[in-house]
């Protein structure tokens, strides 16, 4: 889908991307991770040509993105950053429908699209369409923002830290209305973070940055349970790395099917860092698991969070 | 005890007024000084129901801070406003027909102070209501509405200002479309050299510096004598080039008064221009450019309508100070409202500069106002 070859990037003396490749894969949720000034976000703008790449090469669908007008492929990749950047005169409706008005879309089909965006955001469409952005709360805002990016059907979403500036509670919430839409849309996405727990949560594949090159790119697990150096070890959180690897792997992969216990039953879709917490706050050493319609389907040892039965 | 200190201060204000200035002044002709009338002079009989709004307003000072309150205070104030001008209307009516024609009432200290007093306690009354901006014009304009309608019917045509008037209406007429059309003139250069210089120093900013400290200086050359300077080029221009004396251009007249006044407005036009489209989110501009629109689009589709409120309001201040400055351009004879109040001036006839300077205070208050509405409107629909 994006190819990067040995892209260079310098802003006056200072080298911000060296000799950076990157293959995004079609359908791929690639996050794009590393501390301020590991060239993370201006990556991801030379996807645009938001910034501009010195030198390689950058493909977009096999061709150089330099083929095309700057706006034409900004069309066909839809934008969503931190400060949202809502436009403060148009009304919710408008501003969602700003890139099909740039493609031209007829007005029927615009306004369905809106409905739908709304809908899939979980924001009732004739209660929001027609409010301005200052009459929204920094969640509803930033979910209009995903809508807006993705109105145009773009062929991959561009993400800069777009929930950077929301409270824990909502940030988590968007995420996970995030994954949910790249599992049922199957498209391309590539974010930006700095935060390694919505990494962890949202990559199908993690791409580690410092200094403007690429220190190790891998699916979560391998990224915590294979650190290619020091570096990323301390970047996942060298005390937590246990919590973290928890936090990949769900219940239902260690549950005893042939067993039963007592007690209120958990999911079986929860993260076993999440059932971690659940024996410790409840003092128990079993825990009675069910699956998404209520139906029993076994037990879960806390033992078996060390380490799954042979 | 005191609940309202500002109304307080504005009713001993108009209670010193009242007692200690001449309401109106009576002079034989309309050259020599007059002698004062106090106020209490010319209240008889039922005119004394004006003591029920002042007496009202007394009260205001002592009663608590309610909305009733404040509607109430600004009614009885602007109700007191309409009085103060009618009942000079009325006294002058009736002490016309007992002097001579040559005779002339006018308009003395205490009534220019307690006109004064009551526009500033209905102002204060109706800010404290926290009225919507919509409602505050609406309310400002109906208070205002009885004056003009008191003008309009002849009521006040025998105070000594309205026989001004009357005797050389065609002259006050002509005068006050010239500044109109003066300063219309000015604003178009104005706005067609202000607003791509403001959008060029916004892409340029290392040239703003250098175009500021020029603007600046300018705007501290004295109206006069930015006046006085463009004559002699001006009149060198005309005669080198006999094209541009046909077509009216001179060292006096209307050219230097547009020119100067374009001068001086495009400090406040290119700083708005600069400012307005400074305080745009970067962010917004940011996810337009990240959307695919052009950079047209960008200027036309957002910064051109985030930055209108400021610019409005830049165009707002240029434009009451234009109407200010054209007075002065009078002295270079341009015309306009100016050439009346210096007529006053030199044969001191006080009367005669009130007709000059009255239409224009009402007329910078006028689109003061009305440009204000135009940014409200604006912010209410984008904010």
């Amino acid at each position: 889908m994006i190819e990067l070859q040995h892209v260079s990037k310098a802003f006056g003396p200072t080298q911000a991307i060296e000799d950076l490749s990157l293959t995004v894969g079609q359908g791929e949720f690639i996050v794009l991770i590393g501390s301020s000034g590991s060239g993370k976000s201006t990556t991801l703008k030379m996807m645009n040509r938001l910034i501009e790449h010195d030198s390689g090469r950058i493909l977009f669908a096999g061709d150089e993105i330099r083929s095309f007008r700057p706006e034409d492929i900004r069309r066909r990749m839809g934008y969503a950053i931190q400060s949202i950047g809502l436009f403060p005169h148009w009304t919710v409706e408008k501003n969602i429908a700003t890139v099909p008005e740039l493609l031209q879309w007829p007005g029927a089909r615009i306004r369905a699209r809106v409905t739908e965006l709304l809908a899939l955001l979980d924001l009732e469409p004739e209660l929001y369409r027609g409010r301005y952005p200052h009459q929204l709360s920094g969640g509803q805002q930033q979910r209009v923002g995903v809508a807006r990016a993705l109105a145009g059907d773009p062929e991959v979403l561009l993400m800069d830290e777009p929930f950077g500036s929301l409270d824990p509670l909502t940030r988590v919430a968007l995420q996970e209305e995030l994954s949910r839409i790249h599992r049922a849309s199957g498209k391309t996405i590539v974010l930006v973070t700095h935060d390694i727990d919505e990494a962890l949560r949202l990559a199908t594949r993690i791409v580690l940055l410092d200094h403007g090159r690429v220190i190790q790119t891998g699916t979560p697990l391998q990224i915590v349970a294979q650190p290619a150096s020091d570096f990323v070890t301390d970047f996942v959180g060298r005390s937590e790395v246990g919590i973290k690897l928890l936090g990949l792997e769900t219940v239902a992969g260690r549950v005893r099917r042939n067993e039963s216990a007592d007690g209120e039953p958990v999911a079986e879709t929860l993260t076993l860092r999440e059932a971690l917490s659940i024996f410790v706050a409840r003092e128990v050493e079993r825990l009675a698991v069910v699956d998404d319609d209520g139906r029993p389907t076994g037990c879960l040892h806390f033992s078996d969070l060390v380490k799954p039965r042979e | 005890m005191i609940k309202n200190r500002v109304l307080g201060v504005l009713v001993l204000i108009g209670g010193g007024a009242a007692l200690g200035l001449a309401y109106l002044t009576l002079a034989p002709n309309r050259l020599v000084l007059g002698t004062g009338i106090p106020l209490a002079d010319l209240l008889h009989g039922w005119r004394n129901v004006i003591f029920l709004p002042a007496l009202l307003l007394c009260f205001g000072v002592f009663l608590p801070p309610t909305r009733r309150t404040h509607v109430e205070v600004a009614a009885a104030a602007s109700l007191l406003l309409v009085a103060f001008v009618w009942l000079a209307g009325d006294a002058a009516t009736r002490l016309s027909s007992d002097a001579s024609s040559i005779a002339r009432v006018s308009l003395g200290g205490g009534f220019w102070a307690l006109l004064t007093v009551s526009w500033l306690a209905a102002v204060d009354a109706l800010q404290r209501l926290h009225l919507s901006a919509v409602w505050r014009t609406v309310t400002g304009a109906a208070g205002i509405a009885p004056v003009v309608g008191l003008v309009a019917l002849g009521e006040l045509n025998q105070l000594s200002l309205l026989k001004e008037y009357l005797n050389r209406q065609d002259v006050f007429h002509a005068a006050f479309l010239r500044h109109l059309e003066i300063v219309g003139a000015a604003l178009i250069p104005t706005l067609a050299i202000g607003l791509p210089l403001g959008l060029a120093l916004f892409r340029r900013e290392r040239l703003a510096p250098a175009v500021f400290a020029v603007l600046n200086v300018i705007q501290t050359v004295p109206s006069i004598a930015l006046f006085g300077l463009l004559i002699a080029p001006l009149a060198l221009l005309a005669a080198t080039l006999p094209w541009l004396g046909q077509h009216g251009v001179s060292g006096i007249g209307l050219a230097p008064a547009i020119i100067a006044l374009t001068l001086y407005s495009l400090l406040p036009i290119v700083r708005s221009t600069v400012a307005g489209l400074g305080q745009v989110p970067r962010a917004v501009i940011e996810a337009a450019a990240g959307m695919g629109l052009t950079p047209r689009q960008i200027f036309w589709k957002v910064e051109t309508p985030l930055a209108l409120p400021l610019l409005l309001s830049g165009i707002r201040v240029t434009t009451v100070q234009a109407i200010g400055l054209t007075v002065v351009a009078a002295l270079i004879g341009a015309g306009g409202l100016g050439s009346i109040m210096f007529q006053g001036l030199l044969s001191s006839a006080l009367d005669l500069v009130l007709l000059g300077v009255v239409p224009v205070v009402a007329l910078a208050v006028t689109v003061d106002a009305v440009f204000r509405f135009l940014t409200l409107l604006l912010d209410r629909s984008q904010q």
